[in-house]
């Protein structure tokens, strides 16, 4: 089921997407307090420099301000949010009734992941939820969505409309299988794709030539992960601590080769030039930018990158 | 076999505060043999409540006994004409003997001594690996015999997540990871087709006690 205009949510992102533009997406992480104002103020750098921006649901596993609070405040500053959704702190219920109300205040895109596991944050000794996983939520919102019902099968009075987001990671293993695992979600009903930060670009190409050579990045829309690197502590923090991460040797040699009070400004050069590539690649239909704590300098990195201006599109 | 872990004496001290007459209960079966609760056991902390309530002037009267099974009446019934001379029993079975015991003597305080751990293997004395959570509805014939409900840390049915990282869970680099070691048994014996399809959201069937019923017993 889609709307009049051929589309299944009416978002923003969605309809760049459908018009062939290159999107760029970027990522806000709601605050561990409830000033408003923290939201506002990163969304100011945003504003007119992305598509659309995902706000983080408790990453990491630390308990934050909820995500689709902090889309409601987004919306309010005239940003487009996409509301991450994280399997791990909540049952069916919950996620079909939070996706109601996202849908009810005007959220319009929904990314679905399975969560970090609750060991790596603030209360290790949760009860990790994981009733369905993040291919069961695409899924389930498909559902909700295109056939007016619940999981459950009851129908819901006046569906959701939301544009489907799912999550993929070309470095984690198995490499073979990740492929699959793609065209898993796709067929689950996944309308985007955003990847994990790439650092390792030949295994990225790597990777997205199988999907393509399967026909998926015809079926999907993906949006490469790019996220600069602040300082070399924090290449060698995400080499070694971050689950999932792909960082080769020479992009921590080239942080480390620029020296002291330089390494940042490099950091912006090494993802401006990723996306340089990025946009040239067969396949790839946008980046999405994680610039972590780092809000401030996406007006920098969107200018320095070439993607400005942003397309409106009525 | 149903492993489990003797509590920390401090805390089944605690809970046998005031008691002068305890009976402890052991298990001849599976924390038998997991060396959690058998006799061997039964008598090493009859042994350590005694030396300790003697040190604090507090001597308390200790019995022992070490039935086949806490979770059959029949080896239960045994101890019916020796509780009464106690006045508190501590059982080392499992949660399913204390449980069975506490309802068959509620007139008497049944405290348990060991923390029940899992359903698990044996694979070298006194080490335990969980493989099973009995949720009622398995899945093994679809995932190479490794259950991803017990050995994925986020019991995914469409593994692996993001996290899966040479081989290891990403809670850590000592976890397999249980859809790496699927995809690899899969791989092995070309069925990865079955994992290719969407495996749907379980419908739980462990959300209420369960009582199992065998086909033709249900007159009994």
């Amino acid at each position: 089921m889609s709307t009049e205009n051929g589309l299944k949510s009416g978002s923003n992102l969605e309809k760049i997407l459908k018009a062939g533009h290159f999107a760029f997406t970027g990522e806000l992480g709601p605050p561990r307090g409830t000033d408003a104002a923290v939201i506002r103020e990163k969304a100011a750098f945003l504003k007119g420099n992305v598509d659309a921006v995902n706000i983080t649901d408790n990453q990491t596993a630390m308990v934050r301000m909820s995500s689709w609070a902090a889309c409601l405040l987004l919306l309010q500053e005239g940003l487009e949010p996409n509301y991450q959704m994280v399997c791990r702190d909540r049952n069916r219920l919950a996620m079909q009734s939070d996706i109601l109300g996202a849908s009810a205040l005007g959220i319009r895109n929904i990314l679905c992941l399975s969560g970090d596991h609750q060991k790596f944050g603030d209360h290790p000794q949760a009860k990790g939820v994981f009733d369905i996983d993040s291919m069961q939520l695409i899924g389930m919102i498909k559902q909700m969505r295109d056939e007016g019902t619940f999981l459950s099968g009851a129908e819901i009075a006046a569906p959701p409309k939301l544009f489907i987001g799912a999550a993929a990671n070309p470095f984690a293993d198995p490499f073979e299988w990740r492929v699959f695992r793609l065209e898993k979600k796709i067929t689950a009903g996944a309308d985007f794709i955003q990847t994990q930060c790439i650092y390792n670009m030949k295994k990225f190409k790597e990777w997205l030539s199988l999907a393509d050579d399967m026909g998926l990045t015809e079926k999907t829309r993906i949006l490469a992960g790019v996220t600069p690197m602040k300082s070399v502590g924090m290449a060698r923090y995400m080499q070694s601590n971050v689950p999932g991460m792909d960082v080769p040797e020479e992009i921590v040699k080239r942080l480390q080769g620029v020296g002291k009070g330089k390494v940042a400004e490099e950091g912006i050069k090494i993802a401006c030039e990723q996306i340089e590539e990025l946009k040239e690649m067969k396949g790839v239909a946008g980046v999405h930018l994680m610039a972590i704590e780092w809000e401030h300098k996406v007006p920098e990195i969107t200018e320095r990158a070439g993607m400005l201006p942003r397309p409106t599109i009525d | 076999m149903i492993v489990a872990k003797r509590k920390p004496f401090e805390e089944i001290k605690k809970m046998l505060e005031g008691y002068k007459r305890v009976l402890n209960v052991g298990c001849g079966t599976c924390v038998s043999v997991c060396l959690a609760g058998g006799e061997k056991e039964v008598a090493v902390l009859n042994a350590e409540i005694d030396m300790v309530r003697r040190l604090e002037k507090d001597p308390v009267e200790l019995g022992e006994l070490t039935v086949e099974r806490q979770c059959d009446r029949e080896y239960l019934a045994q101890l019916d004409d020796k509780v009464d001379d106690y006045d508190a029993i501590v059982s080392m079975a499992c949660g399913v003997g204390v449980q069975f015991l506490a309802e068959r003597f509620p007139h008497i305080p049944v405290f348990p001594a060991v923390d029940t751990c899992g359903l698990a293997v044996n694979l070298s004395v006194g080490r335990y690996a969980e493989r099973c959570r009995s949720c009622n509805d398995c899945i093994l014939g679809l995932t190479g015999g490794i259950c991803p409900v017990t050995m994925c840390a986020k019991g995914l049915y469409n593994g692996p997540c993001g996290g899966s990282h040479k081989g290891s869970c990403e809670i850590g680099a000592d976890q397999p990871c249980a859809w790496n070691q699927i995809y690899e048994r899969l791989s092995r014996q070309n069925r990865l087709d079955d994992i290719r399809k969407l495996t749907p959201a379980a419908e739980w069937k462990d959300q209420v006690p369960r009582t199992l019923i065998q086909p033709g017993y249900e007159k009994l």
